[in-house]
């Protein structure tokens, strides 16, 4: 299947099947918002779809399971860096979040009187 | 190692983690891509992190407002003269880009199989499906601000910082798009016209580069309909 020199030919069928499949995932996660869904049970299963599509895309119309393993790290490595910066501004946005709460919230008279 | 032995090592490339040693070492050009496949994935990861730090600010910001967040579902409802859809219309849109990511894989498949006539019109048609999806953003964009009142510094609804977040975030998706329409009508007329045949001896690694393009802008939304539509 993987040529060297990056020659892409594959069989039409794969690409109509990831292309029926993403469409079923876009409906899921269609469905998703439509019947209301909420809390981890609402966030798991947006995650989960999002990641199968992402990965559909990438694998198969952008050829990334055909590749060789070099370029495949080159690109796909790199943003794991990304999953440090989410937690860090995660943490950071929680402490702005309690930081306002008890500067201007219900509570910023109680913690903080007035004079 | 004899000049023999290292030829005969050289045709027979191994794959896996070894690959990647003998890729990076010895050296060489590491890519066996075409150079312009290899730069396009680098620009695609460069405009990854771009995305990620548009969509990370907007995490940042929904965590650390006080605010209750508008919600999305209600937001960009619709009605058809009876009960609003919610999120209608972004499904729709999310359609379209999902059937042009389609077309799009068929065209570059198409492409190798040197078949012009096919190649063009499903690059056409992804194009047109890429207008059709820019369209829905300025009537989606329209209705918000004439109708919901949502401004970059503000809306009726909740926290100040919807507007900001939705407007970069959509704003820069939809200017990739617009100018993925641009770049794909470019490649289509250049097939069409047979500048492949001439210049580069019937090679159409350049709709595969630009499917690749097409491909992350619909990964893109996959993000953004995730994380600011459905969250």
């Amino acid at each position: 299947m993987a040529q060297s020199e990056g020659h892409q030919q594959h069989p039409l069928g794969i690409y109509f099947w990831v292309w029926g499949l993403l469409f079923v995932l876009s409906g899921f996660s269609y469905g998703v918002d439509y019947f209301q869904l909420e809390g981890m049970l609402r966030w798991s299963l947006i995650l989960l779809f999002m990641f199968l599509k992402a990965g559909f895309i990438v694998a198969v119309f952008m050829h990334m399971a055909w590749e060789r393993l070099a370029l495949i790290y080159a690109i796909l490595v790199p943003p794991l860096c990304l999953t440090v910066f989410i937690g860090l501004m995660a943490i950071e946005g929680d402490y702005t979040f309690l930081a306002r709460l008890a500067a201007f919230g219900p509570a910023a008279e109680i913690i903080a009187p007035h004079q | 190692m004899t000049h023999e032995a290292m030829a005969g090592s050289m045709t027979a490339i191994p794959a896996g983690n070894l690959g990647v040693v003998t890729d990076v070492s010895s050296d060489k050009q590491t890519f066996q891509v075409p150079w312009g496949k290899a730069m396009m994935w680098i620009f695609l990861l460069s405009d990854t992190f771009i995305f990620s730090c548009f969509l990370i600010s907007y995490m940042t910001v929904r965590i650390s407002t006080t605010v209750p967040w508008p919600n999305p579902s209600e937001v960009f409802a619709l009605s058809f003269g009876g009960e609003p859809i919610p999120l209608i219309l972004i499904a729709i849109m999310t359609f379209v880009l999902i059937t042009s990511s389609g077309t799009m894989a068929l065209a570059v498949n198409f492409g190798y199989r040197k078949n012009k006539k096919v190649t063009v019109m499903l690059m056409l048609a992804t194009a047109l499906l890429g207008a059709t999806f820019v369209s829905m953003q300025a009537f989606e964009w329209t209705k918000l601000i004439m109708e919901e009142g949502v401004r970059p510094w503000g809306n009726p609804m909740g926290a100040a910082q919807f507007g900001a977040s939705f407007f970069m975030i959509t704003g820069f998706h939809g200017m990739h798009v617009t100018a993925g329409v641009i770049y794909l009508s470019i490649i289509a007329y250049r097939v069409g016209s047979g500048f492949y045949d001439r210049k580069k001896g019937g090679n159409y690694e350049t709709v595969e580069i630009a499917g690749l393009y097409w491909h992350f802008v619909d990964l893109v939304w996959v993000f953004i309909f995730a994380f600011f539509y459905l969250w």
